[in-house]
């Protein structure tokens, strides 16, 4: 299964919108730098990843988050890791594809 | 495990350089080995000395020269981007009749085939970019 990193805001460009469709169920989605903003509740693509939370795994990057001040509107279910959290989850999955 | 890490960004525009910094040194805390970082694109400009940030910013250039040296890491700057951007070596001095050289201790200039075999050799390979 691929880890899939996404590092701009879905409200800047479709990286985000096209890994999940490309993404398959039980693959993982790693939001990092401005991508972090995908991983927040009210905004226009959170419904969006709610529902492929359903078949895959959310994650951000938990200095990222914090650097901009959003940690307490992470949505319930995304799970933070830090840069050791995220050396791991490219050694759990097979691959790793940067969405740039 | 085995990482390649490409980094297509230069420093203090994108964060790039910056989370593939973070992310080796994690990996590298970690018992992990890296293979090579690759310098590719505007990346190449995380390979000149010449860089002066103000002395209370963190020194990008500089940071991945002292990581190199700490675990002996292969950091490979494209030869064809470093080009294009002025990044030079003694000997791409001597051949392109340069007046100055600018590569920073630690880096070392090649050819993207050092990519392909990043990408081969590693079990993971990591890309960083805008």
């Amino acid at each position: 299964m691929l880890l899939h990193t996404i590092n701009k805001s879905p409200l800047v460009n479709n990286a985000l919108s096209t890994c999940l469709r490309m993404a398959k169920d039980g693959s993982g989605i790693l939001f990092i730098e401005d991508g972090v903003y995908g991983a927040l509740t009210g905004t226009e693509i959170t419904a969006v990843v709610e529902k492929a939370m359903k078949t895959k795994k959310v994650y951000a990057l938990e200095p990222d988050v914090k650097a901009r001040g959003v940690q307490d509107r992470v949505i319930k279910g995304v799970q933070l890791v830090d840069y050791s959290g995220f050396v791991d989850l490219t050694t759990e999955y097979d691959k790793v594809e940067s969405w740039l | 495990m085995k990482f390649g890490i490409c980094i297509n960004e230069g420093p203090y525009t994108h964060q790039a350089s910056d989370t593939a910094y973070q992310f080796t040194k994690a990996a590298l805390e970690k018992g992990h080995e890296i293979f090579r970082v690759f310098f590719y694109h505007d990346g190449v400009n995380n390979g000149t000395r010449l860089t002066t940030p103000p002395q209370d910013e963190r020194h990008i250039v500089n940071r991945w020269t002292e990581l190199a040296e700490k675990h002996s890491l292969d950091l490979v700057v494209c030869v064809a981007a470093a080009q294009r951007r002025g990044i030079v070596d003694a000997d791409e001095q001597k051949r392109q009749g340069k007046d100055a050289n600018n590569l920073a201790p630690g880096f070392r200039i090649s050819g993207l085939g050092q990519l392909i075999e990043a990408g081969i050799q590693s079990d993971r390979l990591v890309v960083f970019g805008d």
